[in-house]
């Protein structure tokens, strides 16, 4: 097992707690948005160290169409998230 | 490529990483953690380069720190300044401000929850730091790495990434499109656009009328060099999203997206799905399984599918942006 | 030799680099911020990518490298005065 493998993958599983922690405990709706964010970067993180071989073997393409697609699905439910939170906050603010 | 200089990369790399996601989520303001939010898209778009996953680089550059920083700023513009300060964060003290949120439940704030909760991720990072480094060390099967080196010559094209997404796994990115789709339409029924921006000055059209015309290049150039290297369908849409999102914050009126014409604008939404959904079908009708090209046709439907694709994706995103319908403001000048 | 001075153009550009995040943290007001992070940070780039086309010695790498640094050369500047003018406008409207 490589050494980025070792460095990779726990900054990866590490990156997750943080967006899951504060996901889970913070106030703003728009601070946890942003953690879960963070969240998926970091399981697209994981799954990039998965899929690297060293730096001469040619890395694993699944993993990386799988991190492609999710990219473009997490930015999409971001754009939805947002639109709901000022969607919400336009209703708090008339009530 | 030295070991020990790649060793002292990688390190500067993962602490460049941590130490931007921890103060991304400890912000005390929430245009800071925007802020932050970007540059740490930008140091990751670094990490994916360097682990050799150059596509993904791109779509992050352009999506993750571009499109998703651009989104986030938008929404955080218009919020009053309400700084959340660390303490609370941390000390879980109920705060005289947060009575007037009286619906939202006072679980949260409670000290023994936030520890908990706590406890319960550092068990947990523990669990998957192992689970991952189990998975890591074991031997590799390869089984599916194999198979697709070995039918990558007829699959049309020859990055395999490309081949992944749009030949071998094309029902998923089939799916992915529709639910790129699915957010756009809830977008839609939820509110109608944000307000526009001022007409830009002469620095900023300066900018565009340079800027934009090389983003639609690009893009098109990524569209089809994705056959045969980085690129592909997907950081094309972003490129082209990110030209449509700069001329809507030089106040433009048009900004690639057909004006007055819903028709039009649902024809452009739905053609990424439609023409996938039509290639599949006509696959089944000619007696193949669905989508399953064949080998001679499988580099022309691949670009076809792909065209298709990114229109729909730089439309989606750019309504994305727009936050809501689209008003067909016939009385404004351009 | 022209490895060493590659390796001097590229020294420079991060020391440029240094003094625009040094200017970043220390200096007092926005525009002065933005001022040095813009000037330091494109002449640091520009240093930067030529000792970088020297160290690769190939023609079209180094256009490529030249046109990277006209592109970020126009938009740091161009949203820099963006910047500058949102803080005047916030400032004399209040």
């Amino acid at each position: 097992m490589l050494t980025a493998h070792w460095l990779y993958g726990i900054s990866a599983c590490l990156i997750m707690i943080f967006g899951l922690r504060a996901a889970l405990l913070h106030d703003s709706l728009l601070l946890r948005i942003i953690a879960l964010n963070i969240m998926g970067t970091g399981v697209f993180m994981m799954l990039i160290t998965i899929a690297y071989r060293g730096p001469d073997a040619a890395p694993d393409p699944i993993p990386h169409a799988l991190v492609l697609t999710g990219i473009v699905v997490a930015v999409s439910a971001t754009a939805l998230a947002l639109t709901l939170l000022r969607r919400l906050t336009e209703e708090q603010d008339n009530d | 490529m030295n070991t020990t200089n790649m060793l002292f990369i990688d390190i500067l790399l993962v602490t460049s990483l941590l130490s931007l996601a921890w103060a991304t989520l400890t912000a005390t303001d929430a245009r800071r953690s925007v802020i932050l939010f970007i540059a740490f898209g930008l140091v990751l778009t670094l990490a994916w380069a360097r682990l050799l996953a150059p596509d993904v680089a791109l779509a992050e550059a352009a999506i993750g720190a571009g499109l998703s920083g651009a989104l986030l700023l938008a929404a955080v513009q218009h919020r009053p300044h309400r700084a959340v300060s660390a303490e609370r964060l941390n000390s879980g003290m109920l705060d005289n401000e947060k009575q007037n949120n009286s619906n939202r439940p006072d679980l949260k704030s409670s000290v023994a929850i936030r520890w908990s909760i706590t406890l319960f991720c550092i068990v947990l990072a523990f669990i998957l730091i192992w689970a991952l480094l189990l998975a890591l060390s074991s031997e590799t099967s390869e089984t599916l790495a194999q198979s697709v080196s070995a039918n990558l010559a007829n699959s049309g094209v020859s990055n395999p990434v490309t081949a992944v997404l749009l030949n071998f796994r094309a029902y998923d990115t089939l799916l992915e499109l529709a639910v790129l789709l699915t957010a756009v339409l809830g977008i839609f029924a939820l509110s109608e656009e944000r307000t526009g921006y001022l007409p830009a000055g002469p620095v900023f059209n300066g900018l565009v009328s340079w800027l934009v015309p090389a983003l639609i290049l690009m893009a098109g150039y990524l569209l089809w060099v994705g056959a045969h290297a980085p690129g592909g369908a997907f950081q094309a849409g972003a490129t082209l999203a990110a030209a449509g999102v700069v001329l809507r914050l030089a106040g433009k009126r048009i900004i690639g997206l057909p004006q007055g014409s819903a028709l039009l604008m649902n024809m452009i939404l739905l053609s990424g799905v439609g023409l996938f959904l039509l290639v599949g079908l006509t696959m089944l009708v000619l007696g193949r399984p669905f989508l399953g090209y064949p080998p001679a046709m499988a580099g022309y439907l691949i670009l076809l599918i792909e065209t298709a694709a990114m229109i729909s994706i730089a439309a989606t995103l750019i309504l994305a942006f727009l936050g809501g319908r689209p008003q067909n403001r016939q009385d404004e000048s351009c | 030799m022209i490895n060493i001075i590659a390796s001097l153009l590229m020294l420079g550009g991060l020391i440029f680099f240094l003094c625009g995040s040094i200017g970043l943290l220390r200096l007092p007001d926005l525009y002065s911020r933005l001022h040095a992070l813009t000037k330091a940070d494109n002449l640091g780039l520009g240093l930067l990518l030529t000792g970088l086309a020297l160290y690769q010695q190939d023609l079209l790498f180094a256009l490529k490298l030249v046109l990277i640094w006209l592109a970020v050369l126009a938009a740091s500047s161009a949203s820099a005065y963006l910047i500058a003018q949102h803080a005047r406008r916030q400032e004399t409207g209040q």
